[in-house]
């Protein structure tokens, strides 16, 4: 019989929310690092086509390292710092993104593309304007099963990150390590709920910037 | 393209030039030509006129056009708009200078009707309140009420609306030279033909130079001042006006690409008012008999047209039957030729004629007062003396350019020109 002792967690609220804050900053560093790395490749991939394949292969390769073994073999060498978990959750996002960047980039129209350019759209403003916008959709839903899967992950990292990293996932270590269930389900059931909240807020940001498709969405 | 409200141009057409412009590619195969491939092009679209290039696919006519605005670059010659050459102008200037109107309509899903109409003077830095009545302006000039299209995505209209924006698009900066590449292609018959209609009608207060691209002979007949057939290798096969192509095609491939029913090709080009009508030998209501057919027998014209007080038809009359006195009255008159109007083509008119087996129709005017009778010996004639009609003197001039570049006239007949 599990018994979760609520007292316990209304004494500890500040911590809970210092985790939570540093789950979100494990989230959104590596995330923003990542959207960065992946918009630059795949304005890259518009201009050598021939990139896509090496850089897909790169990004595959690095999402198949367990991520237990990359936090472990960056340990010594950044030690506890955050970048110990920054550096694997940003190599981690970039597969997603970029496969979904590329996608998104090459689903703009060629007619679309030749349009912008024949009204005398710049090349930088065409991809501001006419290239990046229509590529919302396909990068947005990147973004959310990116932030989802970081987020399931800054917990993993809490397994070497001691008292320094992991954000809500610390909860869950120590909750194992001291056979204490309030913080193992605190931990759980936190980060699942950062991610559902996450989920629901990157999907409201999608329909925000992309009306558009919606419109297309009710008048078929 | 419903509104009549046509907004005075400010800027009028600007010529054409193309000067010995070639575009070669690496063929696909050794010996083959290369798809949309331009040779040695000569030709000048004169201000205000409609240049439509027409062929088969892959003949380079696309190509030709898009060389204009630059999204491709000659391999060698010069183009030159209004006497400058567009080599030496800045690209993205260049291009704001030119409507372009593309058959995918190529409009943008994310913005907004009113936003794609601005496009160019968005870009071009126009005002904000400049740009909207702009936008509503060009959105009446082509038929879509602003109040229900300004703020609807493209997704949500047809494709013939969305084609209308397209060429509100094109219009918006009031550019001199439009680039239009099979605009019409991609609508039902029925809205192309609606949508040709009110484009040449639009053409007639806007005066812009505009090359337009078609496979479609028909489209090209309707649509060109000046036609240019093309033909594999992007030569000329023949330029012209279009009475004159079809009159007198110069090959045996422009003859096989106009079609075998050319001649009523060449009446479609022309209205009933245009020919000279038989005067109908009338007899109006009201008249004695007696005097009718003393005045039929005098003249010979035994079958005369029975018209009310007003000069409207009412019938056909047998003058050497009126036997009875007294006076005429409409049971007299039997069942009426068909009704023409002067603006229906010479295709319609005479078909109707053909379908109904009458060899004469009557012609009236917009109160259905009859102006006279369009007989099948006068359509006869007139083709016939059609021959020396008059071409404007720029579309005339540029015929004699392209024939006295004979570069793309060379070589004809080959038997991989079959017309698409």
């Amino acid at each position: 019989m599990i018994e979760i002792r609520w007292d316990w967690i209304g004494e500890h609220l500040d911590d809970v929310a210092d985790k939570t804050w540093q789950h979100l900053q494990l989230l959104v560093i590596p995330m923003l690092a990542g959207f960065l790395i992946a918009l630059l490749l795949g304005v890259l991939a518009l201009r050598r086509p021939g990139t896509v394949g090496p850089v897909t292969a790169i990004t595959g390769l690095l999402y198949t390292i367990p991520s237990l073994a990359a936090f472990a073999v960056l340990r010594p060498i950044f030690g506890l710092s955050l970048a110990t978990a920054i550096i694997p959750l940003t190599a981690y996002t970039l597969l997603i993104l970029y496969v979904n960047t590329v996608a998104g980039l090459r689903s703009v129209p060629a007619e679309v593309n030749e349009a912008a350019t024949a009204m005398g759209y710049s090349s930088a403003s065409r991809f501001w304007r006419v290239q990046l916008p229509l590529a919302v959709p396909l990068i947005m839903a990147g973004v959310r099963v990116a932030a989802v899967t970081t987020i399931g992950l800054v917990t993993v990292a809490s397994i070497i990150g001691g008292d320094r990293f992991g954000g809500l996932g610390q909860f869950i270590t120590e909750g194992l390590q001291t056979s204490f269930d309030t913080k193992v389900y605190l931990g759980a059931v936190g980060s699942v709920m950062l991610a559902f909240i996450v989920d629901i807020l990157l999907l409201g940001t999608q329909r925000l910037l992309t009306p558009w498709a919606r419109a297309r969405a009710l008048s078929t | 393209m419903g509104d009549e409200r046509v907004t005075p141009a400010t800027s009028r057409g600007a010529t054409i030039e193309f000067d010995h412009v070639s575009k070669r590619y690496a063929p696909a195969t050794r010996g083959a030509t290369a798809q949309g491939a331009v040779e040695d092009l000569t030709l000048t679209v004169p201000a205000g006129r409609i240049c439509v290039l027409v062929g088969p696919s892959g003949c380079g006519k696309t190509t030709t056009l898009k060389m204009v605005n630059r999204l491709i670059e000659p391999s060698d010659g010069r183009i030159l708009i209004d006497g400058q050459d567009i080599g030496s102008r800045d690209v993205t200037e260049l291009r704001r200078s030119i409507g372009y109107v593309i058959q995918q309509t190529g409009l943008f899903p994310h913005q907004t009707i009113a936003q794609n109409v601005a496009t160019v003077p968005r870009l071009l830095g126009w005002a904000e309140a400049r740009q909207r009545s702009r936008t509503d302006e060009l959105l009446a000039l082509v038929g879509l009420e602003p109040g229900r299209y300004r703020e609807r995505y493209p997704s949500q209209l047809s494709g013939g609306e969305r084609q209308r924006v397209g060429v509100a698009r094109a219009l918006a900066a009031d550019p001199p030279v439009m680039l239009m590449d099979e605009p019409f292609g991609a609508v039902d018959p029925i809205v192309r033909e609606r949508l040709q209609n009110e484009f040449l009608r639009l053409q007639e207060g806007l005066a812009k130079t505009i090359l337009f691209v078609t496979h479609d002979i028909d489209e090209a007949i309707k649509m060109g001042d000046l036609v240019v057939v093309m033909e594999q290798g992007g030569r000329i096969a023949q330029a012209g006006a279009p009475a004159d192509l079809l009159a007198q095609p110069a090959s045996e491939y422009v003859a096989r690409f106009v079609g075998a029913d050319r001649g009523l090709k060449r009446l479609s080009l022309y209205r009933v008012a245009d020919v000279t009508l038989v005067e109908a030998p009338l007899a109006r209501a009201g008249e004695a008999r007696q005097d009718v057919r003393a005045r039929a027998e005098r003249t010979g014209d035994r079958h005369v047209l029975l018209v009310d007080a007003l000069d409207r038809p009412l019938g056909w009359l047998d003058a050497f039957d009126l036997r009875s006195d007294g006076l005429l009255g409409e049971p007299d008159a039997d069942p009426m030729s068909p009704l023409l109007d002067r603006r229906t083509t010479l295709k319609d008119a005479t078909s109707l004629l053909l379908d109904e087996e009458v060899r004469s129709g009557i012609v009236v005017d917009r109160n259905g007062r009859v102006l006279g009778l369009l007989t099948l010996e006068a359509v006869m004639g007139f083709m016939r003396d059609d021959r020396s009609r008059d071409v404007p003197p720029d579309i005339a001039d540029a015929v004699a350019e392209v024939l006295a570049h004979p570069a793309g006239a060379h070589d004809h007949g080959g038997d991989d020109t079959e017309p698409a």
